[in-house]
């Protein structure tokens, strides 16, 4: 276990380096990013830029700059070009409504998602299931700005059921948090119940048919045991693992359409807004934060893994 | 018969809806089972003999299974027996054990937890009874260490022991019936061997019925009392070991025999094999169903033979008769 934890540390400096190198790059290639060109503004005279450039360290040679942003970064000291204001408190602030909204949503696509998945494989072939293979495939198909924008339009400025966007602190009023969060948890989940109930429903459909599943019946448990206890719990390893990698992607990244269009002030509207105005540091340290979920929770379904899964054990090499 | 069977199965018939129509696995099975009794079913794969077993205790039951005939246990009626009435003969008077015991196992539970499932769904016991009744049925299957074995996984077993775990738990509930469908095809000979000892054991000591699945006539001659030959989904020959064996009467039967390396015999050159390969139970002769392969067909084997007496209790399904097979028989 600890040589596991060891190698995935080293794994996980591994992809964070080869992360920041490629966002550092892909920035100082793309046209119309220079910085000082930008805060200098337009018909901006050579000295001003000069000077902005040597202000913000960007004379420097490449490897120089991307050295010396890498060490603001862990030491909390990077600040943004555009607002000059520090971009580790920023994303700090920004947690408590991008792990609202991303841990909300997870509960609500893995409890809905195994509950549809379930009775779509118990009742394969029947209506039942055939309704739920549509609603899936339309939950699979929904672009998340797209839906969001009519949810909004007819539950929150037609109907007024909902708020229209913006975040209150779970401190302040968990029952208004939550009521201002119905709308972004479902745009968010809608995808994922609709992919995990298919998959769920085809792995529960491949274990009916295994021995194991015999075996339980003909040892006299009731349909309802056999469905639960041998097919679902078999048919749960590969779910688990989609959540995990899923869960790190919209932590790290994934929500950001979610929060800009529901005005929620989280990781992910400081991100699209640092896209906007092509402002380096942000970028990169919200680069690094959601590589960081992504490795993080990779790490997490490897364990969970193995606790799921007896055949599998953690830190022995795999079989070639 | 001098005994009441426990087990009663008459004119069974198994079809499941396909893709390419209706598939007739099993047409008109019956046979009795005494108490005590080792019967082993023998066939080809394919020929409807695990069909025939798993559908006693409706495990073939499904919406594109069609299955008639009567199954009866100590009188009751089974096949048109509810799930709920069902699951209480499952397990607990009528136990399988399949063939494969990696797969038939789960592998995601410790073998004990997987044995105290069974009893905890059949009895009102606490975990911990369940639990110490089960390291007894470990035990008398002849798992080493079995009060260490009960926290293991499948996967930490030989393919043996797993089966011997299969039989534990299939004597977890102290069934009157055991049905072993192919228990040692998965398994290399010398452990086969030591697998059927344990269940001609258990026959011996707990007055445990056995109806054994296989393809190898060598398992039948070692613990069955009376065997059925089964052929593309019908029984052909019905007979004590010894008439199957001494005095087989049905040419498929002498196939199979014929087919068998002997120890006792010079051996002569290759093995007899029966030639062709078994009718699509899809769409089957009208006739004999053996007839296409049989060496001594002939013209009345166009009409469907009945299973007939020879005057005792040996059955067979042929049109030759008595005298003639008495003369061509290898």
């Amino acid at each position: 276990m600890a040589r596991f934890i060891a190698r995935r540390l080293l794994g996980m400096v591994a992809v964070l380096f080869a992360i920041s190198v490629i966002v550092f790059l892909i920035f100082n290639v793309v046209p119309n990013s220079d910085p000082a060109a930008r805060i200098a503004g337009k018909n901006a005279d050579p000295d001003l830029i000069a000077r902005v450039n040597a202000d913000l360290g960007l004379d420097q040679p490449l490897p120089v700059q991307y050295v010396t942003m890498m060490k603001q970064i862990f030491t909390g000291q990077l600040t943004s070009y555009a607002s000059n204001r520090n971009v580790v408190e920023q994303i700090w602030e920004g947690l408590p409504a991008t792990f609202s909204l991303c841990i909300g949503a997870a509960v609500i696509w893995m409890s809905l998602a195994v509950l549809f998945g379930y009775l779509s494989a118990v009742h394969a072939g029947r209506f039942a299931d055939r309704a739920l293979t549509v609603l899936s495939l339309v939950g699979i198909s929904m672009p998340v700005f797209w839906l969001a924008a009519i949810l909004l339009y007819f539950l929150s400025f037609k109907v007024q059921l909902f708020p229209t966007g913006s975040y209150v602190d779970l401190t302040e009023d968990p029952l208004d948090w939550a009521y201002h969060l119905v709308l972004p948890w479902f745009t968010l989940a809608v995808l994922f119940i609709g992919f995990y109930s298919r998959v769920l429903r085809s792995n529960m459909l491949d274990a009916m048919n295994e021995d194991y599943v015999r075996t339980a019946r003909a040892k006299g448990l009731s349909e309802r045991q056999v469905r639960i206890r041998h097919v679902l719990r078999n048919s749960m390893i590969p779910i688990v693992t989609l959540f995990g990698l899923d869960f790190g992607m919209v932590v790290g990244g994934g929500a950001i359409l979610t929060e800009t269009v529901y005005n929620l002030p989280g990781v992910g509207l400081y991100a699209g807004e640092a896209i906007r105005s092509l402002d380096l540091p942000p970028l990169m340290a919200v680069t690094m934060f959601g590589a960081f979920f992504i490795v993080l929770f990779n790490t997490v379904v490897d364990v969970a893994y193995a606790v799921l899964d007896p055949r599998i054990r953690l830190g022995e090499a795999a079989p070639a | 018969m001098t005994r009441e069977p426990l087990l009663r199965v008459d004119d069974l018939r198994v079809s499941f809806a396909t893709e390419d129509g209706v598939l007739q696995a099993v047409d008109g099975v019956s046979f009795d089972l005494a108490p005590g009794e080792v019967l082993a079913v023998v066939g080809e794969s394919g020929c409807g003999k695990s069909v025939t077993a798993q559908t006693l205790t409706g495990l073939t039951r499904s919406p594109n299974t069609r299955i008639s005939g009567s199954v009866t246990y100590r009188g009751r009626e089974l096949t048109g027996l509810g799930d709920d009435a069902l699951r209480d003969i499952r397990g607990e008077e009528i136990a399988m054990v399949f063939q494969d015991p990696m797969s038939s196992l789960n592998p995601v539970y410790r073998v004990g937890d997987q044995i105290v499932e069974m009893i905890r769904a059949h009895r009102d016991v606490s975990k911990k009874e369940a639990r110490e009744r089960t390291v007894e049925l470990l035990t008398s299957v002849g798992i080493p260490n079995p009060q260490a074995r009960v926290r293991s996984y499948p996967h930490e077993f030989s393919g043996g022991m797993r089966q011997r775990v299969m039989i534990a738990m299939a004597l977890a509930l102290e069934p009157a019936v055991l049905i072993a469908d192919e228990p040692t095809t998965a398994l290399d000979v010398t452990v086969q061997a030591q697998i059927l000892r344990l269940l001609a054991d258990l026959n011996r000591e707990r007055e445990l019925a056995v109806v054994l699945i296989t393809h190898d006539l060598g398992v039948v001659a070692e613990v069955a009392d009376r065997v059925v030959v089964m052929y593309a989904g019908q029984i052909v020959e019905d007979g004590t070991v010894d008439d199957i064996f001494y005095s087989p009467q049905h040419p498929y039967t002498w196939g199979l025999l014929g087919s068998l390396a002997r120890l006792d015999r010079p051996r002569t050159g290759r093995l007899a094999q029966i030639a062709g390969a078994p009718p699509s139970l899809l769409d089957p002769p009208s006739g004999c169903r053996f007839a296409p392969r049989c060496a001594f067909q002939f013209g009345r084997c166009d009409q469907p033979p009945p299973l007939d007496h020879d005057g005792g209790t040996h059955l067979d399904r042929c049109w030759l008769g008595g005298d003639v097979k008495a003369e061509v028989r290898p």
